[in-house]
């Protein structure tokens, strides 16, 4: 029996092997991270962690074009990023077969907006596939690599959370025998997209689309699921799921590839129904194109645009069935994410605070600062914008005001996109200070490695970017380099960077607790001293989740079990109360 | 055969997903469809974690369907009520007598509510309470746990004892193999 359970994730990575693939690229990004994590399994793939998603697709596109199978893969927002080689690879076309997966996050469960990416399908004029659990996810991987060859198109496959992180049962297949060895081939005419050639495969792209929709009309993944005959819905991804649980007797239009759409099979299909809904997550994007071919269907008038569904909301929004009643629950205390116990970010967010500074934030596990009682985040865009938001605001700020412009952001992420915009501010004079907080580790998606960490994706040494040399080297004149855990260092180098009239960085470096590699010292917990602690909760200012207040005693206590001994609860402490476990 | 909804709850770090694992792959070894949705990411930083497992002749949503949760088999107190409100009638709820004080507690902005065991057990009479800690005290590792919640749990789910072993000698580090077993055995223990 070869059936297992697996991800949508760990599927797309097994479908990326059977196919064939050679080659696979990414920046990390939740939902998507675990396809190149689970790539690591197969070794017949030259599988790596790329500085951002533009240059993942790069590399894949590079790969395709020696004729080699490629899977680039990435969030909803990592597209935005890699859309400027997107635009114009769907004018080359491909050699070997590329598949670009995007993982959207409808509900923002770890994202910061809800964008919906079938559109980039349109708009790059490039088909796409959705699958609606593991089984289609590999399936459609490897269909994905196929009609990618056949059509001479990049394909899309579009993931969501739901179909990402869950698991379902699959049965795997196996990697081909053969495999076509790459080669050098010169095809300018196709690969050189210079005005003349491109005007050329611009008529190339249309055609394809024409082509991929009607052939689209026959395939088994476009499939009519028979009901009871008195409902039509049509549905694609996850939501075809909560259709099967809510409509059980409606017959059911079931779309694996969601753009170019199969026009004629819908004509027919639709006619056939009075009550016809299209039922999918986020855009009308189906709707609007079924709209436009004259057929009148009942989508986004009772479906949200906002938000995932679950069996619940789609009932509620069909049939207006109750939702269970949650009002109770929402006076218990709420468990919001924290930074971890030790983690080295939380003292810079503390002097932050102290210190009033403008928070240009970025994203990461830093982006927590945010939350109270560290509160000291300001602006929270996109990847490496921190940089940027802290030149503009300065420009248009009262000498006195600027000072206060600080921009935080990661080592993974101030290498993703942040170095340009450092470029930018001593290239323009700008007064801001940057803070690079190097943990020398890609941390909220899970501790991927990047360029600055020293390891690649199977874990292998490789050269680490020198941070304090880059940030010298693009013109900053005043780079400090600073441990964190010191408290009053950190307090003092703030005041000092802030209050200077010209652009400075100070790379706090401490590596995440998290990176046994990283954390082989054995610190020893802390533990406090009632007959010393006065309950002036100066700690918990530092919002420690090993640290707690205690009603009884009215003082704080530690949990030794969490507590990973960085000692910076001691420092905030005036009363010498934090004290080490003697081992 | 009608499906049966799952939902595991606790916090990040308690070994809730490993949890999920084990009871997802007993199903596939079942001969069952099976399918399992948890939000993770956030899961070591302390937040809530909540996984669905649903198994049965076939399974579509991976998302139990709200109000049809057919057992709350949770790590953490104040975590069960959370979900209280998708659980059944008649439901069931294995719960490990445990407190974790989320931010707003420890900066102490808010009182841990009291009283949650009775509070549940009034609504739910089928109610079974777990002192996981102090059964996996007993085989000497407090990281054991969730493995004495599992053996609780198999005592309500219709699978074989020996299925539940298979899972869990798969699934767990292979060092930490026998503890995890001795932890099971104790869960299973508890009641009949």
């Amino acid at each position: 029996m070869n059936k297992v359970l697996l991800s949508g994730n760990e599927a797309i990575a097994r479908g990326t092997y059977e196919a064939g693939a050679l080659v696979a690229c990414a920046y990390p990004g939740t939902p998507s991270t675990e396809i190149l994590e689970n790539m690591t399994r197969y070794k017949e793939v030259n599988s790596s962690w790329a500085p951002n998603e533009k240059v993942a697709l790069e590399v894949g596109i590079g790969a395709c074009f020696g004729g080699a199978r490629a899977l680039v893969s990435m969030k909803h927002v990592g597209v935005n990023v890699a859309a400027d080689p997107l635009f114009t690879l769907t004018y080359t076309g491909v050699r070997g077969g590329l598949v670009l997966v995007t993982a959207d996050d409808p509900e923002l469960h770890s994202s910061q907006n809800e964008q919906d990416n079938r559109n980039f399908a349109k708009f790059a004029k490039m088909p796409m596939f959705e699958p609606a659990d593991s089984q289609d996810a590999l399936d459609y991987t490897k269909l994905a690599f196929e009609v990618s060859e056949q059509f001479d198109t990049p394909v899309f496959l579009r993931s969501t959370t739901r179909i990402s992180h869950s698991k379902s049962v699959v049965t795997l297949g196996a990697r081909p025998d053969h495999i076509p060895t790459p080669s050098l081939e010169r095809n300018p005419a196709k690969l050189v997209m210079l005005p003349g050639n491109a005007r050329k495969r611009h008529y190339d792209v249309e055609e394809r689309i024409l082509k991929l929709e009607e052939w689209g009309c026959s395939q088994s993944f476009n499939r009519v699921e028979k009901g009871k005959g008195e409902v039509g819905v049509i549905t694609a991804g996850v939501s075809y799921q909560y259709v099967k649980e809510v409509l059980p007797d409606a017959d059911v239009l079931k779309l694996g590839m969601i753009y170019p759409l199969p026009k004629q099979l819908i004509r027919d299909f639709a006619a056939k129904y009075t009550t016809l809904y299209v039922v999918e997550e986020l855009d009308p994007f189906i709707e609007e194109q079924v709209l436009a071919m004259g057929i009148a269907v009942i989508g986004k008038a009772k479906i949200p645009i906002c938000g995932e569904l679950t069996p619940g909301r789609l009932a509620k929004e069909l049939f207006g069935t109750e939702l269970p009643d949650e009002s109770a629950t929402l006076k218990l205390p709420q468990r919001p994410p924290n930074m971890c116990p030790g983690c080295p970010h939380r003292g810079v967010f503390m002097e932050l605070n102290r210190a009033k500074a403008f928070v240009a934030g970025d994203i990461g596990c830093y982006t927590l600062g945010f939350m109270p009682p560290l509160s000291a985040m300001d602006t929270c865009v996109c990847m490496g914008a921190s940089i940027g938001n802290a030149t503009g605001i300065s420009k248009v700020l009262s000498e006195e005001d600027q000072r206060k412009v600080v921009a935080v952001i990661g080592d993974s992420t101030f290498l993703h996109t942040g170095i340009n915009g450092l470029m930018d501010m001593v290239y323009n004079n700008s007064t801001a200070t940057v803070i690079i907080l190097d943990n020398r580790i890609t941390a909220m998606t899970g501790r991927q490695e990047n360029p600055a960490s020293g390891y690649t994706l199977d874990n292998n040494p490789a050269f680490r970017v020198d941070l304090e040399q880059l940030c010298r080297a693009v013109g900053v004149k005043h780079v400090r380099s600073i441990d964190p855990y010191n408290i009053a260092l950190t307090r003092k180098t703030l005041r000092e960077e802030m209050a200077r009239p010209e652009v400075s960085v100070i790379i706090t470096t401490r590596p995440c607790v998290l990176v046994p590699r990283d954390n082989l010292e054995r610190r020893p917990s802390l533990y406090v001293d009632h007959d010393a602690c006065t309950g002036c909760k100066a700690c918990l200012r530092l919002g420690c989740p090993a640290i707690a207040w205690d009603e009884t005693s009215q003082k704080s206590n530690i949990d030794k079990i969490i507590c990973v001994g960085c000692k910076v609860c001691q420092q905030t402490c005036g009363f010498n109360a934090f004290k080490e476990i003697e081992a | 055969m009608k499906t049966t909804n799952i939902l595991i709850a606790g916090v990040g770090g308690q070994g809730i997903l490993l949890a999920s694992e084990v009871l997802s792959e007993v199903c596939l070894m079942a001969g069952l469809d099976v399918k399992k949705n948890e939000i993770h990411g956030m899961s070591q930083r302390g937040g809530s974690v909540v996984s669905h497992v649903r198994y049965g002749e076939k399974v579509y949503s991976s998302i139990i369907p709200e109000g049809e949760v057919d057992i709350i088999f949770s790590f953490e107190l104040m975590e069960t009520c959370r979900y209280l409100p998708l659980l059944r009638k008649n439901g069931r709820v294995v719960v490990n007598d445990w407190k974790i004080a989320p931010p707003s507690v420890a900066l102490g902005k808010q009182s841990y509510p009291e009283n949650l065991i009775a509070t549940i057990a009034q609504q739910f009479p089928l109610t079974t309470v777990v002192d996981g800690l102090t059964l996996a005290l007993e085989t000497g590792n407090a990281k054991t746990v969730n493995s004495v919640l599992l053996g609780a749990l198999s005592n309500i789910l219709d699978f074989d004892h020996e299925m539940w072993l298979t899972a869990l000698k798969k699934m767990v580090p292979e060092k930490l193999v026998d503890i995890n077993l001795q932890a099971f055995a104790a869960g299973r223990g508890i009641n009949g």
